[in-house]
């Protein structure tokens, strides 16, 4: 079943590091950029999943997210804005489970019918009346949003097992996801992506396999909400306006949209600029103009924006296909010279 | 693709439900009979049930009681459908064409905001407290050309260096327009500062006048006026000119008009001119109507897709379907609902959405792809 490609192998080699880390690393590059990148990666990959298997490419990932967020605000704060009900903290998890994969149920439902680039604005409308949904009805937050929101116990020693969540979490989905593309059912939505029209004349449920992708993406993204508010401790609707959705889709277009290594990927250059942009010597010795226009640390947006515009217009499937295509170079150039060199070699790691 | 997928063909079965293809036929109707329900309760509401006495306590009384009330809310209405328009046609005008998405629709929005708001307080001479006194008409309407102007040349620039060469490409396309407007909101932060500004009415347009024992500003019948000869122009342009034409041509079979030996790429360059114009008009007209602050950009943007998600793509006709029906949707939902509820007004429009959808998944006046 799994192949010892070189892809796989980069990945395992990447896991393996990566529960290696909290040996070496510093507190502050596990809390503040790991942790943070595999939550990020973990929420992005929902979005590399519904796009690379899917063709729906959904900005309401980040909406579902934050819900699932506010929910478990809701249920666990005692004081503040919202509901106050000061339940458990993992009773708090199951609501925002279940309301994350609700709520992705029905806006499933509600834009199985569209596709392209009409679901992407159609899930960005979403995404946006979300925010205002969250910022106008008081009951459950209003514009300042709930404070004061404690993980549990369990995760007091913190960062440790809080990235070690975030890391679980984020492995179980990229293998999760990957397994689902080969089950009868990953093989069907593929089969939707390329060709509704063949797929429903053959009699496969164009609509529900969608739906369903779309509600299990949801779940996920439900999970990436809930680390993040145990990390973050609070939320407020600004953090999910139009923004942070776009920042999403960025992060997920950086790492390689066809990719799902590429959600991690794109979230660790996205995170890994916005902490450390300034501190590399090269950039950050010059003065003047660029300095002041664009590497303050409140530019960092134009960074992004020209770091994203940058990729798209030289490789449409971001780092991750560019690395592929050097991979698949290497092993032309490899094949080449070695001429006995088996034929699977050719195989680009397309899904 | 063996196995249980494709046992029940054409069947769903989930435990005790099991729908077959005629009952699936036959299900396809209620969404429509649920749509007819709905509305009929929201007129049923708003003609006769709404009440301020009653124990629900609406801002606005039943209109039959209170037509004052009843018609401000329809003009409100009707001038935001006016400012919908101007900004959504322009969105709509170039996807019709292109088949691009362009996210930064609602940065060029306040980018023209911004230049027109600057001019005018260097034509008043002043840069705060400017009184609509102070400012002639000309003084509104050459900062709002000039703002315009400027979003439409940066449009095509635009165009023209990054969306040309990968036309066809709608996610990429869509993508790129999105990285410039996250630069731009990023430049006109640092630009024009985090706060609020406005620009500020010509004298001319600001007073009231009485209709039906209610006051109403006639800057928001002017804002209707200019939306109405925007929309009378466009249709002209569309329906009586050579290049419009062209266009409709081109938005049908865009290969045919090329092979007939029109030269598709100035025709394209002129319609993102004229659709990144419609944006700066609209900017300038809302920053008059509400200010324009960083946040305006995405708020634009939004209005934009919901007009023409609801009217359908590409298509004039369903950018002022889109515009009335959401403008509309907007005035009538914070007036008529109960008033300790007013701020769950934003849930109908996520609600005249799903509704539309539900009935038209292209929209009122989209065409399926």
């Amino acid at each position: 079943m799994i192949s010892l490609s070189a892809r796989n192998v980069a990945v395992a080699l990447t896991c393996v590091a990566l529960i290696l880390l909290p040996a070496f690393g510093s507190d502050f590059f596990v809390d503040f950029v790991a942790t943070r990148t595999l939550m990020l990666g973990l929420a992005a990959s929902t979005m590399v999943f519904l796009s690379a298997y899917g063709g729906m490419v959904s900005l309401a990932q980040w909406l579902i997210f934050g819900v699932a967020g506010f929910a478990v605000g809701n249920v666990v704060a005692e004081s503040g804005r919202g509901l106050n009900l000061g339940w458990g903290p993992w009773t708090g998890v199951f609501i925002a489970l279940v309301a994350a994969t609700l709520l992705a149920l029905l806006l499933g439902i509600l834009s199985a019918r569209s596709t392209g680039i009409y679901f992407l604005m159609l899930t960005l409308t979403y995404a946006v009346v979300g925010f205002f949904f969250f910022g106008q009805v008081t009951t459950f937050s209003g514009f300042g949003g709930i404070t004061g929101i404690d993980p549990p116990g369990f995760f007091d020693d913190r960062p440790k097992r809080l990235y070690y969540a975030a890391l679980v979490l984020s492995m179980l989905a990229y293998v999760g996801f990957r397994a689902i593309a080969r089950t009868p059912f990953g093989l069907a939505l593929q089969g939707v992506r390329d060709d509704p029209v063949r797929m429903s004349s053959l009699g496969f449920n164009v609509q529900l396999h969608r739906t369903l992708a779309f509600t299990l993406a949801g779940f996920v993204a439900g999970l990436a909400g809930v680390l993040n508010i145990w990390w973050n401790g609070q939320i407020d609707p600004t953090s999910i306006s139009i923004g942070p959705t776009l920042d999403l889709l960025i992060i997920a277009v950086i790492g390689g949209i066809s990719h799902l290594e590429g959600a991690w990927l794109g979230a660790f250059v996205f995170i890994g600029a916005n902490i450390y942009l300034r501190d590399i010597p090269f950039l950050g010795s010059i003065e003047g103009l660029l300095e002041e226009r664009l590497l303050a640390e409140e530019r960092f947006n134009t960074v992004i924006g020209l770091l994203l515009l940058l990729i798209m217009l030289a490789s449409p499937d971001g780092l991750a296909g560019i690395i592929a295509r050097i991979e698949h170079g290497i092993r032309l150039a490899f094949r080449r010279s070695n001429p006995e060199g088996d034929g699977s070699s050719l195989r680009t790691n397309g899904q | 693709m063996s196995g249980e997928a494709s046992t029940d063909v054409a069947d769903i079965k989930f435990g005790m439900l099991h729908l077959t293809p005629r009952s699936l036929r036959a299900l396809r109707v209620i969404p429509t009979i649920m749509v007819g329900l709905i509305v009929a309760f929201a007129v049923l509401w708003i003609l006769f049930l709404a009440d301020r006495s009653w124990t629900v306590k609406t801002s606005a009384g039943a209109a039959i009681e209170e037509p004052g009330e009843f018609l401000v809310t329809l003009l409100d209405g009707l001038t935001f459908a006016g400012l919908l328009f101007v900004v959504a046609s322009g969105f709509t005008l170039i996807f019709g064409l292109m088949r691009t998405v362009n996210m930064a629709h609602g940065a060029m929005f306040l980018l023209a905001a911004y230049v027109g708001i600057q001019l005018q307080q260097t034509m008043v001479g002043k840069s705060r407290n400017i009184e609509s006194a102070e400012v002639s008409m000309f003084a509104w309407v050459v900062p709002l050309l000039v703002g315009a102007t400027v979003v439409a040349v940066l449009g095509v620039v635009m165009q023209q260096l990054f969306l040309r060469w990968n036309q066809g490409q709608d996610l990429r396309q869509a993508i790129i327009t999105i990285a410039v407007s996250v630069v731009l909101a990023d430049q006109m932060l640092l630009q024009f500062g985090g706060l609020a500004k406005k620009m500020v009415w010509p004298g001319s347009v600001v007073h009231f006048f009485e209709i039906l024992g209610q006051r109403y500003a006639f800057s928001r019948i002017f804002m209707l006026g200019i939306a109405i000869v925007v929309g009378i122009a466009l249709w002209l342009w569309l329906n009586k000119t050579r290049m419009g034409m062209v266009i409709r041509a081109g938005v049908d079979d865009e290969e045919m008009v090329r092979a007939l030996g029109i030269n598709v790429a100035v025709v394209f360059g002129i319609t993102f001119f004229v659709g990144s114009f419609l944006a700066g008009m609209g900017g300038a007209m809302g920053a008059s109507f509400a200010g324009a602050a960083p946040g305006t950009d995405g708020q634009w943007l939004l209005n934009s897709l919901i007009v023409v998600i609801i009217g359908g793509l590409g298509s004039i006709k369903g950018a002022v379907a889109g515009s009335v029906l959401f403008g509309m949707v907007t005035a009538f939902s914070p007036a008529y609902l109960p008033s300790a509820y007013t701020f769950y007004s934003i849930i109908f429009t996520l609600g005249t959405l799903a509704i539309v959808l539900a009935v038209r998944p292209n929209g009122l006046f989209g065409r399926a792809e």
